[in-house]
C-alpha cells in the first residue's frame, strides 16, 4: 500500500531525511521509533504534504500513486491521515461544523452520497463513545482549550469518523496518561482489518503494548537503521539506541 | 472657490423647491449655516489628521448631480435587499427620497411614529424639531455639513417612553444608479431616530445599489435614547463596489440607555463610516461593532469616537477588517473618558485580516482620558491567515479555498455572532460568502 524509496527531505534549508525506505502492506502496523531529531515527525510531515517540507530525492507510492505530487488534500481524500503531534488551534471554527465538512469532501470523493445532519450525529456520538469523549467538544472551536490529552484524542476521533486507509499518527502517546493512552490505543485497535494500515511514530515504546505492530524500524539521522518485529521495540527499550548504532558503523 | 464648490452651491438652490415649506425657520437658517460652513472649509484633504489615510479627492472631483426621484426603480429591485416577516416596518428610500410604494407599515404599538422626513421635516407635526440637525455637528465635519445643507428626505422614528417595539424597524436607501446622462447622482439622506425613556427598539439602516454604479452617498443619522432605552442598531452598508458612500452616525444615551450598533462594510469604492457616540448619563453602555471587507483598490475608513461624559458607563469595541487585492483599511478609534466619567469600564479591540501582500490597513487607538478611577484597554492585531491552520484543513480533506473560506468566516464571524438579529446575521453573510468569493478567486 506504501512504498518509500530512497526518500530525502529538508526543512529551512537543513537535509533531515538522507535515504528512507520503506514498504508497508494492508493491514499492517508499522512503528518508527528513533531519538530526539533523528527525523521521524519529519517523515510523518512529508507524507501529510506539509508546505514546509521540501523533498529532495526519491519517491513515495500510495496504493501505486504518486503522493508527492498530491496536495495536502488530495492525500486526503486518497486516504491518507495524519494525527499531529501538535494539532492546531482554530478559533471560530466549530468542530462539529468542521468534521462534516470534511467528512462529506471525502465521501463525495469517493462517490457516496453526502451524510445530512441527522446521520452525520448518529455517527459522531458512536465515535465519541468509542474514545470516552466529552460531547460538549463538538460544538468548541477545533482544539480551542482543549487540553493535551483531549487534542490528541480529538485527532484519533477526526480518523474515526473520516476511516482512512492510512493513519499516520505522529507523536500520539506523547504527553498522554496511562488511561488516555489506553483510550487512544482502543480507537486504533477497533479501526485496524486487513485492508487499513498505521504507521504509528513514537518516541516510547510503552505505546507498543497497546498497539501491537508488525514491524518495527529504527530511524536514525535520517535513516532507517534497523528494521523487525515487535521484539526489537522492547530491546530497544532496554538497551536504548546507541546499541544500534554502533554495529552499523554510524558512530 | 473652486469649480466643484460650486458645484454645490447649484445643488443647495436646487434642493431649495424640493424642501418642505413647513420646514422650521431655524432649520432653514441652520442650513444657511451649514452650506457656509462646507463652502468655507471644502472637502477634506489627507493634510487633515481626521482624514490622513482616506483621500476623497475621487469625489471631490466629481461633479454630482443631486439624484432625481428614480420613480423607475420598482420592487424587482428592491426585493432582494428586504426581508420578508422580519420588520414590523421597512422604509424605502430610492436615490433618497421616499418611495411609499415600496414600503411598509405593519400596526405599530400605540404612540409609535415614523416616515419621510420630507413630508413634514422637522415640523411640530412628528415632533422631530427639538433633535433634527442638533444632535450631528456639523463644526468641523464637511460631510455632515453638506448633508445637513443639503437634506431633502429621510426617515424619522419616534418611539414614545415605555413603549417596546416588537419588530425591528428597517430603513433601506436604494441608489438607482440612474444619471442625468452626463453626470452621476449623488443622495444626502438623514436618519433621525428618538427613543423614549424606557423604551425600546431594534433599527436597521441599509444601503444599496446595483452592482458597478458610481453614485455618492452621504447620509448622517441622529439617535436619541432617552433613560433605560435600549437600542439594537444596524448599519449594512452593500453599495456597489464603485460607488462612494460617507456616512456619520451620531448617538447621544441618556443615563442607563443600552446601544449596541453593528456596521457592516462589504460595498463602497471609497467608503468612510464615523460613529460618535455620548454617554451623557450615568450607567450609560454602549457597544460598537465593526466588519468590513474590500477588495480591488477599495478603501474602507472607520473612525469612532465613544464619549464618556458621566460616571459608570460602559463600552465594548470590536472592529475586524478584511483585506484583499490592494485594498485598504483604515481603523481610528477613539475613547475620551471625561473628568466627570469616573469608575468608565471602555474596551476596545481591533483586527485586521490581509490576504494578500499589497492590502493594508492603517490602524490607530486614541485614548484621551482625563478621569484616574477608570478602566480602559485597547489591542491591535494585523496578520494573514494562519498558515498551520490552513494545512491542518486540507489535511482534512478540505481544498486550499475551502479552508481559506472556512477561516475567513471564523475570523468574521467573531463579530456576526454579536449581532442578535438572526435574520439580519444570515442576511449579511450571504453578501459575504459572495464578496469573499470574488476577492478570493482574485487572489488565486
Amino acid at each position: 500500500m506504501l512504498k518509500v524509496r530512497n526518500l530525502h527531505a529538508r526543512v529551512a534549508g537543513r537535509e533531515i531525511l538522507r535515504g528512507i525506505d520503506l514498504s508497508m502492506n494492508h493491514g499492517e502496523v508499522h512503528a518508527i521509533m528513533g531519538p530526539n531529531g533523528s527525523g521521524k515527525s519529519t517523515l510523518a510531515r512529508v507524507l501529510s504534504g506539509h508546505p514546509e517540507y521540501e523533498v529532495t530525492e526519491g519517491e513515495v507510492l500510495f496504493e501505486g500513486e504518486n503522493l508527492l505530487e498530491m496536495e495536502p488534500e488530495e492525500r486526503a481524500r486518497a486516504g491518507v491521515f495524519m494525527a499531529f503531534q501538535y494539532p492546531v488551534e482554530i478559533p471560530g471554527v466549530n468542530n462539529a461544523y468542521f468534521l462534516k465538512a470534511a467528512l462529506n469532501t471525502m465521501r463525495k470523493h469517493r462517490g457516496e452520497e453526502e451524510l445530512d445532519a441527522m446521520e452525520f450525529m448518529t455517527l459522531v456520538r458512536d465515535r465519541m463513545k468509542q474514545l470516552d469523549m466529552d460531547e460538549a467538544l463538538l460544538s468548541r472551536p477545533v482544539n480551542e482549550g482543549f487540553s493535551g490529552g483531549e487534542k490528541k484524542r480529538n485527532e484519533i476521533f477526526q480518523m474515526a469518523v473520516l476511516e482512512p486507509k492510512l493513519g499516520v499518527l505522529d507523536e500520539t502517546d506523547s504527553g498522554l496518561d496511562i488511561d488516555a493512552l489506553r483510550v487512544v490505543a482502543h480507537g486504533v485497535n477497533t479501526m485496524r482489518n486487513a485492508d487499513r494500515s498505521f504507521l504509528v511514530v513514537t518516541h516510547y515504546q510503552r505505546l507498543l503494548n497497546y498497539i501491537v505492530p508488525d514491524v518495527v524500524h529504527v530511524l536514525t539521522d535520517g535513516r532507517i537503521i534497523r528494521s523487525g518485529g515487535k521484539e526489537l521495540a522492547l530491546e530497544l527499550e532496554d538497551k536504548g539506541y546507541g546499541w544500534l548504532e554502533e554495529p552499523v558503523g554510524l558512530k | 472657490m473652486t469649480q466643484s464648490l460650486e458645484n454645490y452651491k447649484q445643488a443647495f438652490a436646487n434642493s431649495r423647491n424640493r424642501r418642505s415649506p413647513a420646514e422650521p425657520a431655524e432649520l432653514v437658517r441652520t442650513r444657511e449655516e451649514a452650506l457656509n460652513r462646507f463652502l468655507a472649509v471644502g472637502f477634506p484633504t489627507t493634510r487633515d489628521e481626521e482624514w490622513r489615510f482616506t483621500s476623497v479627492a475621487p469625489i471631490a472631483g466629481h461633479a454630482f448631480t443631486l439624484a432625481e426621484a428614480a420613480a423607475n426603480a420598482g420592487h424587482r429591485d428592491v426585493a432582494p435587499l428586504r426581508l420578508p416577516g422580519v420588520f414590523g416596518a421597512e422604509l424605502v428610500f430610492v436615490d433618497g427620497r421616499f418611495a411609499l410604494a415600496l414600503s411598509s407599515i405593519d400596526e405599530l404599538p400605540r404612540g409609535v411614529r415614523l416616515g419621510s422626513l420630507a413630508d413634514d421635516a422637522g415640523s411640530h407635526a412628528n415632533g422631530t424639531e427639538s433633535h433634527l440637525a442638533r444632535v450631528a455637528p456639523f463644526d468641523r465635519r464637511a460631510f455632515v455639513a453638506l448633508n445637513t445643507a443639503l437634506f431633502t428626505d429621510g426617515a424619522y422614528i419616534q418611539i414614545p417612553a415605555h413603549t417596546v417595539m416588537e419588530k425591528p424597524i428597517h430603513v433601506l436607501f436604494v441608489s438607482s444608479g440612474e444619471t442625468d446622462g452626463r453626470r452621476a447622482a449623488m443622495s444626502h439622506p438623514r436618519v433621525l431616530a428618538v427613543l423614549g425613556d424606557d423604551s425600546q427598539a431594534a433599527i436597521v439602516e441599509s444601503y444599496a445599489g446595483p452592482e458597478g454604479a458610481l453614485y455618492f452617498t452621504n447620509v448622517v443619522t441622529e439617535i436619541v435614547l432617552g433613560e433605560n432605552a435600549v437600542l439594537d442598531h444596524y448599519k449594512l452598508q452593500h453599495e456597489s463596489t464603485e460607488a462612494y458612500h460617507v456616512g456619520a452616525m451620531f448617538l447621544k444615551a441618556a443615563r442607563s440607555a443600552h446601544c449596541a450598533s453593528h456596521s457592516i462594510s462589504l460595498g463602497g469604492s471609497i467608503v468612510r463610516n464615523d460613529v460618535v457616540a455620548v454617554l451623557d448619563g450615568e450607567g450609560g453602555e454602549c457597544t460598537l461593532n465593526g466588519l468590513y471587507l474590500a477588495d480591488g483598490h477599495r478603501l474602507i475608513d472607520n473612525h469612532t469616537t465613544i464619549d464618556h461624559a458621566m460616571p459608570h458607563c460602559g463600552s465594548r469595541e470590536i472592529y475586524k477588517g478584511i483585506l484583499a487585492d490592494r485594498a485598504r483599511g483604515v481603523f481610528n478609534g477613539k475613547i475620551i473618558v471625561r473628568p466627570d466619567a469616573q469608575k468608565t469600564d471602555a474596551k476596545q479591540t481591533n483586527r485586521a485580516l490581509l490576504l494578500s501582500e499589497d492590502a493594508q490597513v492603517n490602524s490607530k487607538p486614541e485614548l484621551e482620558i482625563f478621569a484616574n478611577d477608570v478602566k480602559c484597554t485597547h489591542g491591535a492585531a494585523i496578520g494573514q491567515l494562519d498558515e498551520d491552520a490552513v494545512f491542518y484543513l486540507r489535511s482534512r480533506g478540505l481544498s486550499l479555498a475551502e479552508a481559506r473560506h472556512m477561516l475567513i468566516h471564523a475570523f468574521a464571524g467573531d463579530v456576526l455572532n454579536r449581532m442578535p438579529l438572526e435574520a439580519i446575521r444570515n442576511g449579511v453573510e450571504a453578501v459575504l460568502r459572495r464578496q469573499l468569493a470574488r476577492a478570493l478567486a482574485v487572489a488565486a
